[in-house]
């Protein structure tokens, strides 16, 4: 069935799989998997997500899903929200989680920390000015501990501030009292994260083989 | 000891060494006069016995005069004795440090070997015969159990869960491969021996596998002595550490499986069938009952919030327990160990008070210091006293088919395990991996387990286990340290356990869930997150006590960062005078968001003055920005004060006051902070919450935060000055004794 399938795909498949980095095999299980999803149409939408039952327990589902939808992590340049995507663009955003290549050089993994670390950039800068303010970082903390079942209000906004605190520390250093410290910019945050050897934390492992008919 | 002290701090050190050393000199001396002694008195006791009696029949007749002083060694001469060894051990660990830069050449390890031999060439000198020390017993049962569950109790969860497979691979498939490739090819060399090959071809095949498997398995007292100090990136640390651990479940099973082979005389494929069969039990089995009894120990912690004194005792005691429990069925003790320390520790901690906290991990550090050092003076003076049976061939063999076992096996088992892992191992990996298999004392005290009868050659065993230990120990482990910095092997990176890194962990991991489930495969974070769900909904609130279960672990972790700040303020009395780490000036104004144009709530805390409002301000500022350093390392000679301390809490009250006070110019949003303060551990923190609700305690506040006791913390211990209403100097006596600045406090929860 796998072979069957990857045959007539080859062309857009060697396409995407230069532009990701995914193999053939693991391109043809992530298309699978969003016929599956997207009940066999061209297009995947917020509601087809919202079907998958494991994903309700998770604190951070809705930034997750909204990350599908933004296009500032399609690697076009584009910004907003759309409100359907097709099987390149979810194999792009799937990208971002591919574990690094054995062998890569300094440069290499530099740039691939950057892109995982903008996806998550993205991910908090919600309303896409460029900065994660206070409120947006607030939220973040709420979100984590959403699902605590008490929703202790003030201390999440007191560790966020307290957070806030640490990264204007770290990034500005010196601000006098009546100076206001906008939000977290992306080089701040590259800065903030920069021990977290995020390109090695941030993978999943993509599989060459076809489990999907194990779980919903 | 930093290097930057001055002139006189270098000259109180020579004091200090001199000192030791006299002490030493002082013990030794004692020591072999005991020595002496007891081999006087034990074949005399007889005639004294005898001497006695006629002395008292005498007694009427001649009036004997009574005796003034009167030397009765016999009767604490057990007692004396051990004293007299964790004595020296203590005094040895003292004089390395005080010795400039030896330790930074040596490892401790292998100066105490050297004490050890020195010890028992003292002895021997003296003509007396040497104490057979390394007793088995004494060594499985007293010497190691505490350096295990030290290591259990402290494991860092995540990186061995997350490398458990390749720990895994290497403990049981590199162990099996040691064992058969040296056992095997050793038979072969003895048989093909030259002129040693009338007493080398007596050694049986199954003797020989025996031998191998005693010598293959990595020691977790070496490890853990020689990694200690080369302080290498946590991966590698935990590879090794970790495989020396799980790998004693393989050596208690070859062990006793060729032990036997070797009674009978025979195998069959049956017996070979239920060897590995016994391996699965022994490994499940001591796994299982380690964690039945951390299960209970953290069970038994969640009602001892009215005898906080004896908590630290059920810990030791169960994790004793679940060690001999597993030895009664001959079990992995040490996975026993491992699992009890580990289930445990996540609940207990929730469970107990902030001074029993303390007082464990203070009593298991030095515990486990006490043991390795005796262990390894022990192994010098076994090496002296122990009968030997040099035989080149068999031990050069030995020494090299180790080392050519470890590389091969290291290199193959990577090969490949890197096909299944995301991060790699590299080459410079796999040479420290390989490097860092060291041998220590479990081998030496297993080979002195064989018996005589059913292996002659017992003595040439022991020459070679005793030749490879040295080896290994000095060879590599002195020469670890120079390599690690030629390969520029990645190092321990001092890890700033920031909020914002916690809150990244965080999100991170429900983020890999959820990717993983919206790819649909169940992979290693959807189980990690079941199983953190079921223990949060079910384990959670049996084992722990109160309002605690529920709490979060982003909110755990964020009331420990405020309470490890709050000591700091205490320890600098005051806080203006701390550097910070990070300097700088930005403070809780900079970042809050300008409120729109409304005005100020009236407010009927009274005004401070300009000036109090400035100091108060500054304290905050140095207070709350800065971002502790914490050594993640195992290393013994640090340890510092804990932040949970039952005290500090009312500190931390004290501050969130002014806190409020400050923010109060600034903006209309005040943060509370809730501290959930679970049990009523301190009744003292309650009654502060009364007070503060009045509007007109600001002088005590203001003493509270200033915080300028007239001590500094160790002389504030002398009872004199305590006052009980005085707060300051309460939370002084509060605190144990600091220690110096590095945290080692490992904070991962049992599923981070």
């Amino acid at each position: 069935m796998g072979a069957l399938q990857s045959s007539p795909g080859r062309p857009e498949y060697s396409d995407l799989a230069e532009k990701t980095g995914f193999s053939f095999e693991q391109i043809g299980v992530l298309h699978k998997r969003f016929k599956q999803l997207s009940h066999n149409e061209e297009t995947l939408r917020r509601d087809n997500f919202n079907e998958i039952d494991d994903l309700a327990f998770n604190p951070i589902r809705a930034q997750i899903i909204e990350a599908f939808f933004d296009r500032r992590n399609f690697h076009q340049n584009g910004e907003g929200k759309v409100q359907e995507i097709g099987f390149e663009e979810f194999v792009v955003v799937m990208s971002h989680f591919r574990p690094p290549s054995a062998h890569m050089t300094e440069e290499q993994r530099g740039k691939t920390r950057r892109e995982k670390l903008r996806f998550l950039f993205n991910m908090h800068d919600t309303d896409n000015d460029g900065t994660i303010t206070l409120e947006e970082y607030r939220h973040v903390v709420e979100e984590l501990l959403s699902r605590s079942g008490t929703l202790e209000k003030e201390t999440a906004k007191c560790i966020a501030d307290a957070a806030m605190l640490e990264v204007a520390s770290i990034s500005v250093g010196h601000m006098e009292p009546d100076e206001f410290y906008e939000g977290i910019t992306f080089e701040h945050f590259l800065k903030l994260l920069d021990g977290f050897e995020i390109e090695s934390r941030m993978t999943i492992r993509f599989l060459n083989m076809d489990t999907t008919t194990l779980c919903k | 000891m930093p290097s930057g002290t001055v002139s006189h701090g270098a000259s109180g050190r020579l004091r200090g060494l001199f000192l030791v050393m006299v002490l030493v000199f002082l013990e030794g001396s004692v020591f072999t006069v005991a020595v002496a002694s007891s081999d006087q008195h034990s074949p005399t006791t007889a005639h004294s016995g005898g001497h006695k009696a006629t002395d008292h029949g005498s007694h009427n007749n001649t009036g004997k005069a009574f005796p003034v002083l009167d030397l009765n060694y016999e009767n604490v001469r057990v007692p004396f004795e051990i004293s007299l060894w964790v004595l020296l051990a203590s005094l040895m660990k003292l004089g390395f440090h005080l010795v400039p830069h030896l330790s930074n050449i040596v490892p401790e390890s292998c100066l105490l070997i050297v004490v050890g031999l020195l010890v028992g060439g003292i002895i021997r000198g003296t003509g007396e015969t040497v104490p057979p020390v390394m007793d088995s017993k004494l060594f499985f049962y007293i010497l190691l159990p505490p350096i295990i569950l030290d290591a259990g109790y402290f494991l860092p969860i995540r990186p061995f869960m997350e490398n458990l497979g390749t720990i895994l691979i290497f403990a049981v498939v590199g162990t099996l491969w040691n064992a058969f490739f040296v056992g095997g090819l050793l038979y072969g060399v003895c048989q093909i021996g030259t002129e040693t090959s009338s007493i080398l071809s007596r050694i049986g095949l199954l003797q020989c596998l025996l031998f191998g498997s005693i010598i293959s398995a990595v020691d977790p007292v070496a490890v853990l002595a020689v990694f200690e100090e080369i302080h290498i990136n946590e991966l590698l640390h935990i590879l090794v550490f970790g495989e020396s651990l799980l790998n004693d479940a393989v050596t208690v099973v070859l062990y006793h499986l060729f032990e036997e082979f070797s009674g009978i005389g025979s195998v069959t494929l049956l017996k070979g069938f239920l060897g590995v069969i016994s391996f699965f039990v022994v490994a499940l089995g001591g796994v299982l009952v380690g964690v039945l009894y951390g299960i209970l120990a953290a069970f038994t912690s969640r009602f001892t919030s009215h005898t906080r004194v004896i908590e630290p005792l059920f810990v030791f005691l169960y994790s004793y327990m679940a060690y001999l429990s597993a030895e009664i069925f001959h079990l992995s003790g040490i996975m026993a160990l491992i699992a009890c320390g580990a289930v445990m520790r996540p609940y207990v901690e929730a469970n107990i008070s902030h001074k029993s906290h303390t007082t464990i991990k203070y009593f298991l550090k030095m515990w486990s210091s006490v043991s390795e050092t005796l262990i390894f003076i022990f192994l010098g003076v076994a090496t002296v006293a122990g009968p030997h049976d040099w035989n080149w061939t068999f031990v050069t063999v030995t020494v090299i088919l180790c080392l050519v076992a470890r590389v091969i096996g290291v290199v193959g088992l990577t090969f490949i395990i890197n096909k299944f892992r995301i991060v790699k191992l590299t080459t410079k990996d796999q040479f420290i991996i390989a490097y860092g298999g060291l041998r220590g004392a479990i081998a030496f005290s297993l080979g002195f387990l064989l018996k005589k009868e059913h292996f002659p050659e017992r003595e040439i065993f022991l020459t070679a286990i005793i030749t490879v230990i040295f080896f290994t120990v000095f060879v590599q482990g002195m020469t670890i340290k120079p390599l690690v910095e030629l390969l520029a092997v990645k190092k321990k990176q001092e890890a700033k356990r920031s909020i914002n890194e916690e809150i990244h962990t965080q999100f991170l991991d429900h983020l890999l869930t959820g990717i993983e489930d919206i790819c649909g495969h169940y992979g290693h974070h959807h189980w990690k997150d079941k199983l953190n769900r079921f223990n949060k909904k079910y384990v959670k609130k049996c084992l722990i006590a109160g309002e605690r279960s529920k709490e979060p672990q982003l909110i755990a972790f964020y009331h420990k960062m405020e309470m490890k700040q709050a000591i700091q303020l205490v320890e600098s009395g005051g806080g203006i005078k701390m550097p910070s780490a990070v300097p700088s000036t930005v403070s809780m104004q900079n970042i809050q968001p300008r409120p729109p144009t409304k005005p100020a709530p009236e407010r009927a805390i009274p005004q401070l003055s300009k000036n109090k409002e400035e100091e108060i301000r500054k304290i905050l500022r140095t207070n709350l920005q800065r971002t502790r350093q914490r050594l993640r390392s195992y290393n013994r000679h640090t340890l510092v004060a804990d932040p949970y301390e039952d005290g500090l809490s009312d500190l931390f009250l004290k501050k969130q006051k002014m806190f409020q006070i400050e923010k109060k110019p600034a903006s209309n949003k005040v943060p509370m902070i809730q501290v959930d303060l679970a049990s009523p551990q301190s009744p003292d923190s309650v009654n502060l919450l009364d007070e503060f609700g009045q509007a007109n305690q600001q002088e005590e506040e203001e003493q509270g935060l200033m915080m300028k006791p007239p001590s500094r913390p160790r002389e504030a211990k002398k009872p004199s000055e305590e006052d009980e209403a005085k707060d300051p100097q309460k939370l002084m006596r509060c605190l144990s004794d600091p220690g110096p600045s590095a945290d080692e406090d490992e904070d991962g929860a049992f599923l981070p």
